[in-house]
Formats: C-alpha cells, sequence, structure tokens
C-alpha cells in the first residue's frame, strides 16, 4: 500500500504513546461526529465566534460621517470611485501602499501570535473554524450531539430523519446566504445595496459573489469542514515553520498519562498513567484526530480536547491538564524526568516580531497623520518623446493629475522649474514663460491637465521639477520629470 | 479485455498497471475522488454547453457554425455594446455638437470629454500614419509640433479632417499639386541639381553657393508662387516652409532632389463621410493639444 506518516512525535521514543497507525493515501474520508464539550476553552470560543461573527455582520451597518457627498459607511471599499474607507482612515489608490503595509502588520502578527501561541489563529478566529462551530451548532440543534448524530446517520429514511435533516440544510443555507449577502455589502453601501439586492436593482456583481459566497460558506462549513484545513489551506504548513518548542501547544502529557488504560475505582493508581482510554479527547475533536499521538498536522488546536479531559480528571479526581497547552521544551524535559522549563515570553523572534510590529504601525500611523491633501502626478508623453518646434526649442508633453483629497474646491498653483529658459503652457490656459500659473481642482478628485513645456535646443538639463502649491493652505507637492531632446 | 488475471504487487498489495520496465512495474492506483468527481462535471457540462452555446464549426454542407440554443454571437454582443455606448453618449455628443470648438477646449468638463474620445478615435483612425500621439513619420506630418502644412487652428484642423487633403471625392478638399519638375521635363536635371542647392542655401545647410547663385532667378519663376519668395511657404496652398528645420519627406541632398524631381503629393481621406459630426469635433480639439495647437 501507498502509505505515509502525518504524524511526528516529539518524544521520539520509548517512554511515549504507540505511534499512531499508517493512514492510507487512497482513504475515503470518515464523517466526524463532534461532541459537545464544556469547559473555559469551549466558552472562550463562544465568545470569539459571537465577536467575530458579530462584526462580520455588523460593521458595514455602521455610519461615519466624513461631508457631503462623501460615503457615510465606516468601512467601505469603493471600487468604483477607487477608494477605501476605514472609520477616519481614507485609501485613495495613491496611497496604495499603506494597504501593503497593512498587510505586512498582519502577516507580522500573526508571526507573533504563532510564536508565543501556536496555532491559535486556527483553533478559534480563522473564518473556516468560526463557522464551520457555529455549523456544527445547528447540526446539534437538529440532530442532537455525537451519539444521536451517528445514529440517526446509521439509521433508516424515516419522517423524523428527514425532517432534522431538512432543517439543518435549510438553516444552514440561511446562514450561507446571510455570510455572503453580508460580503457585498463592504463594497457597497450597505443600505441600498442590501435594499437593491431584492428589488433586483443592485449590481450584478453583488448578485455574483452573494451567490458563490453562500455556496462556498455551505460547502466549506457544512460539508469540506477539517478537510479544508488538512487539504486545502498552506496556512498550516506555514504555520508550522513559524511555530518553534518553545510556542505554546496544545498538548498530551504522555509522562503523566502514560502507560494509560481503563481503571477500576478499586484499582490503585500505582504503576500507571492517568490517561484512563475514555476517548473523550478524541469524541469531542473536529479534525478527528487522537491528541494523545503527539503534534499533528490536522490537529488546529481549538483545545476542546483539554476541556474534555479536564472534565473527566476533575470527576475522576485527578488533578487536571493531562492534555494542556504546553510547550514541546516542557514535554521533553518532562520526559527526561527534569522539571520543565518556564514559559518565556520573551525570546529572540518574538521580540523581534514586536518590535518589527511597533515599527512598521509606527510608520503606517505617523504616515497617516501626515498624509497629504493634494498630491500632483506627472506623466511625460511616451509618444512622441519630444518634438522640435519651428523655432527651434525642443517640447516635451506631459499628463498632470492633481489629486484634491479635500471635499472644497481648491486653486492650485503649477510652477515648472529645473531648465534654463523653459516655458510652459497648460491646454486651456493662456500662459507663456515660467511664471507660476494658477489652476482650479475640483473637490474631492483628480484632475487632468495637459502640460507642455519646451526649452531652447542644446540646454543641458534633462530634468524638470513641477510644483504644485494650494494657494490658500499653502500645502505643496513637488514631482520630478524627465525633459528628452534630440541626442541625449 | 480479454485477459482478466491481475497482476497484484506483493509489497504493496495493488494492482499494476501489468507493464513492465526492465522489471519495475507501474502501480495502478486509483485517481483522487475529488479528481475524478470535476472530471465527470466538465464533461455533464462540456455537453450542455455544446447545447447552449456554438460548439461545432462550419462544415461542409453547413453554411455555418451551430449557434446553439442561445444563439448566442460575440459579434452581435458588440454591435449591441458600440450602440449602448454611443447612447450612453448622446447627451454629451450633442453638448459638443452646440459648443464651438473654443468652448470645448476651454470648458473643463467639455475639454476633457473631447480628448478622451479624441484619444480612442485618433488611436483607431489617424494613429496608423500619424503614429501615437502624433508623433509623425516621413510623408505623414507630426501633428505634435507648431509645423502646420495647411492650417493649425481650430477650425482649420476641424476642415482638414472634414474634407481631407487631395482626396478625390471631395469637392472641398484641400487641394495643390507641386508638379513633377524632373519626371515631367519641365527644368533639366542639371537645373533640379542647382536648386537643391538653393533650397540646401535657404534652409541654412551645407551648399555650393555657386550652384544655388545660378538658380536664384529660376527659383523665383518656378518655385516662389507657391514656396513665396523667401522659401517661407504658403499656407493657403499648402506649400511648406523651405526655411525650418522640418522635413515632411526627408531634408538632405538626395531627399530634397528626389522631391523636385518627381514632386510629392500625399493624400488624407476625408473623414467627414465615415465620422460623426461630433466625433470629428473631438478629433480636432485633440489634435490641437498635441502640442503646437495654434
Amino acid at each position: 500500500m501507498g502509505q505515509t506518516t502525518l504524524n511526528i512525535h516529539p518524544g521520539g521514543g520509548s517512554g511515549g504513546p504507540t505511534p499512531p497507525s499508517h493512514q492510507d493515501l487512497y482513504a475515503k474520508r470518515e464523517q466526524i461526529y463532534p461532541k459537545l464539550a464544556h469547559g473555559k476553552f469551549r466558552l472562550v470560543k463562544w465568545v470569539v465566534m459571537a465577536a467575530t461573527l458579530g462584526v462580520y455582520y455588523l460593521l458595514p451597518w455602521i455610519r461615519w460621517e466624513r461631508g457631503e457627498g462623501i460615503p457615510d459607511q465606516a468601512v467601505l471599499a469603493d471600487f468604483e470611485s477607487e477608494k477605501f474607507y476605514f472609520f477616519f482612515v481614507e485609501i485613495w489608490p495613491q496611497d496604495i501602499h499603506f494597504l501593503a503595509g497593512l498587510l505586512i502588520l498582519a502577516a507580522l502578527a500573526l508571526f507573533l501570535v504563532t510564536s508565543l501561541l501556536g496555532r491559535v489563529w486556527c483553533g478559534y478566529t480563522c473564518p473556516q473554524t468560526v463557522w464551520t462551530d457555529l455549523y456544527i451548532w445547528v447540526e446539534r440543534a437538529f440532530e442532537g450531539d455525537r451519539a444521536a448524530r451517528m445514529r440517526l446517520d446509521k439509521g433508516k429514511w424515516t419522517f423524523n430523519k428527514a425532517w432534522r435533516k431538512l432543517g439543518k440544510h435549510t438553516v444552514w443555507l440561511i446562514i450561507a446566504f446571510w455570510t455572503g449577502g453580508a460580503f457585498i455589502l463592504y463594497w457597497h453601501d450597505a443600505p441600498t445595496v442590501a435594499r437593491g439586492w431584492f428589488t433586483g436593482e443592485a449590481p450584478l456583481s453583488a448578485y455574483w459573489f452573494a451567490g458563490l459566497l453562500t455556496l462556498t460558506t455551505y460547502f466549506l462549513a457544512g460539508w469540506m469542514r477539517e478537510q479544508v484545513c488538512t487539504y486545502m489551506c498552506p496556512w498550516p504548513r506555514i504555520q508550522a515553520a513559524l511555530t518553534d518548542e518553545y510556542a505554546l501547544n496544545v498538548t498530551y502529557r504522555y509522562d503523566r498519562g502514560e502507560p494509560r488504560g481503563p481503571k477500576r475505582k478499586s484499582e490503585s493508581w500505582d504503576e500507571r498513567g492517568d490517561c484512563i482510554d475514555c476517548d473523550q479527547c478524541v469524541q469531542v475533536c473536529p479534525v478527528g484526530i487522537d491528541i494523545r499521538n503527539g503534534p499533528q498536522l490536522e490537529c488546529i488546536h481549538c483545545a476542546l480536547c483539554i476541556d474534555a479531559c479536564d472534565q473527566m480528571m476533575t470527576k475522576i479526581g485527578r488533578p487536571t491538564g493531562l492534555i494542556a497547552y504546553d510547550t514541546d521544551v516542557a514535554v521533553a524535559a518532562r520526559a527526561a524526568h527534569q522539571t520543565p522549563p518556564k514559559y518565556r515570553i520573551l525570546r529572540t523572534r518574538t521580540v523581534l516580531y514586536s518590535v518589527l510590529i511597533a515599527a512598521i504601525g509606527g510608520l503606517i500611523i505617523w504616515g497617516l497623520a501626515t498624509k497629504a491633501t493634494i498630491e500632483a502626478n506627472v506623466l511625460k508623453d511616451r509618444s512622441p518623446p519630444f518634438v522640435q518646434l519651428s523655432d527651434g526649442d525642443i517640447q516635451n508633453g506631459y499628463t498632470l493629475k492633481l489629486v484634491n483629497k479635500l471635499a472644497e474646491p481648491r486653486q492650485m498653483e503649477i510652477s515648472i522649474t529645473g531648465i534654463e529658459g523653459l516655458s510652459f503652457n497648460v491646454i486651456g490656459f493662456e500662459h507663456e514663460g515660467s511664471e507660476p500659473l494658477i489652476v482650479p481642482v475640483e473637490p474631492y478628485g483628480v484632475d487632468r491637465y495637459r502640460v507642455l513645456v519646451s526649452a531652447p535646443e542644446g540646454a543641458p538639463q534633462r530634468q524638470i521639477t513641477l510644483s504644485v502649491r494650494d494657494t490658500v493652505s499653502e500645502e505643496t507637492d513637488t514631482n520630478r520629470a524627465s525633459f528628452r531632446g534630440p541626442n541625449r | 479485455m480479454a485477459n482478466e488475471i491481475k497482476d497484484i504487487d506483493d509489497h504493496s498489495g495493488i494492482e499494476t498497471t501489468g507493464h513492465s520496465w526492465d522489471g519495475i512495474k507501474e502501480l495502478n492506483n486509483p485517481l483522487p475522488r475529488w479528481w475524478l468527481y470535476i472530471w465527470y462535471g466538465t464533461i455533464v457540462w462540456a455537453v450542455v454547453y455544446m447545447v447552449l452555446m456554438p460548439a461545432i464549426p462550419a462544415l461542409p454542407g453547413m453554411g455555418t457554425n451551430t449557434t446553439g440554443l442561445r444563439n448566442h454571437s460575440d459579434r452581435d454582443l458588440v454591435a449591441v455594446a458600440v450602440a449602448d455606448l454611443k447612447e450612453a453618449r448622446v447627451a454629451q455628443s450633442e453638448t459638443l455638437l452646440e459648443a464651438s470648438l473654443e468652448e470645448i477646449e476651454t470648458d473643463r468638463g467639455l475639454q476633457q470629454f473631447a480628448l478622451a474620445m479624441g484619444e480612442s478615435l485618433f488611436g483607431d483612425n489617424c494613429a496608423t500614419c500619424h503614429g501615437a500621439g502624433g508623433r509623425g513619420a516621413a510623408g505623414y506630418p507630426i501633428l505634435a509640433d507648431d509645423v502646420w502644412l495647411w492650417d493649425g487652428t481650430l477650425d482649420g484642423i476641424e476642415y482638414t479632417l472634414r474634407h481631407g487633403i487631395r482626396h478625390d471625392d471631395d469637392l472641398d478638399t484641400r487641394f495643390s499639386l507641386m508638379p513633377s519638375f524632373g519626371r515631367d521635363n519641365l527644368l533639366s536635371t542639371d537645373q533640379i541639381d542647382d536648386l537643391t542647392d538653393y533650397v540646401l542655401l535657404v534652409s541654412g545647410q551645407e551648399h555650393d553657393p555657386v550652384a544655388a547663385g545660378r538658380v536664384a532667378e529660376l527659383y523665383q519663376q518656378q518655385c516662389a508662387s507657391c514656396h513665396a519668395v523667401d522659401g517661407t511657404g504658403d499656407r493657403n496652398q499648402g506649400a511648406p516652409n523651405l526655411t525650418d528645420q522640418e522635413w515632411l519627406f526627408g531634408g538632405s541632398r538626395d531627399d530634397i532632389y528626389n522631391t523636385i524631381y518627381n514632386a510629392r503629393n500625399s493624400h488624407m481621406p476625408a473623414w467627414q463621410d465615415r465620422l460623426d459630426d461630433a466625433s470629428i469635433k473631438a478629433l480636432a480639439v485633440y489634435v490641437h493639444t498635441l502640442g503646437g495647437g495654434e
């Protein structure tokens, strides 16, 4: 058989659990019936679910007054006018580097969290985890907990089975629809597009994306579930490279648990481990693994097995924490009968990530605070690169884009310098020579002007400097552009 | 297959394909199920697509390709899209028609619309000869400089666009004809040689002063009526200025000789029958703003 071992064993030898059985590469998926866990981590997961879903569904409805004619939606990616709004932040196409900065920041934040807490993103906040959790909750409401669901699936098709299945899929589809529907609210004015969606006035893309995300939500959270994490998602692989032996992972303490086995009340705890093989950790697992086999690729570190085990340990009167958040170094130390080292937050990589996050975050904040409200961009004509005028002068053509990020019309003074004896003209205006020229710029938009610059043939300089200045606020922006002529 | 005996690999217990290369056999592993299902899906989709959409090309005796139940045609869609665009532009096109060319160029809104429209029209219709941005080519005037053969004003450019230059089917076309002095034996080759030196002289290039002096009289007789006494040309006749450094057909001795011997009377089509009035106005404004509008 084509076989592989997907499991890594931390202790790597004697004293540890028996190595896991080999998995068949072509095995058919086995349906997983996660049992409801009770405990602090389950509670945390409920809270995180409520918070993340709440943010996702409600955020687009928050209003944020910006001024006449500007969208009042707090969070909006407005592709039509090429702007991105986030509360007091406004990203224009010219500010797109802020978005890049945000992505870098998000990546670094994930690095930091992973090096501290392992795959905590996977276990608590990943949309796949959150929606799957929600779907399992619905499933449980209709079909009962693990044992009942298994019975139902094995049983014949009865009216009871049919209405429960129908109910479950109906609610799943409704949730999926709201998920896809909420997504489009981020790209258009939420009340308008929500109303328009039902009256047939929304743009085609709104229907397309609402439909697409309805289907992906339904299939990924209802049908695919853990297969998304195990087979489709690259992030577990990346995270495996980011985490290290000092990060907290959901870990079975085999030094304490082994040798495991069922135990009668009358038997002594001597010469045996705390694990009574009750299988609770396996039954609650949403990805269908046995945490006692050590760290595994499939494990999303949702910590539900900790809850299940703690509950059981309390019941039988043993200390909790047989399965717990622990580091690989601690596990190795215990296996060697040494005192496990204390968990260290301050490590080279966590400090490095934190410093980088602070630096980039600081840069972004500084950039946003000092963001200009005017901007000049000069695009040189590519064809023709230059022409010679009848008086022998060399002329270059440029397109000048003047950006006005304020909601009021402004007057901007254009001056062009850099070449001795240059003269410029803006199409639509009477202008000659190199004196500054004042042009109007429309509110909250980009105005294009065609600028012709001429200079005597043989002038040695090859670059012009174009500056614009707001005649009222004195705000300026300066841009350079090349000036071409024959033989250079 | 007739031979139903399965060859099972000893090590893995999986059936092999039965092919053996130097004793190495290939396992007949199953395809991944997700892959298989998607493949089946694409087969079903292909059948649906062939029924609904054009799929089979015109075979002998068929006349045309299959059109499918949806009667889909990209050509028709383009026609509809073009018609839609025209309709969407009706309002702005009408303002273009009502406004004078000067108004279009100075009014910010009209200017932006006209330039955008003009740029795409220029790319479609004019750039083949005049080059992108009116950069010109040998025989095709540069439109981005301030040297104009006929007229560089807005109205003049519009007139040229409408009626063309030496366009046979337009009575109002801009027209003039330079004689082929050499080919039609109007002048001797020696005279043309000397005239070439004369043209080099007035354009400030290296020349033979003696040769140029020999034909000073001849120039006044034969050439000055169009190119002016001082060689500065005449825009009413589309006669180029010989004293500047701009040459439509080249300014070297050979080029100039060639031009006098054979004459060059190039053509531009009249566009008024091909483009609507709004388009011509937009093009006129666009060309006027390229760099040398008067």
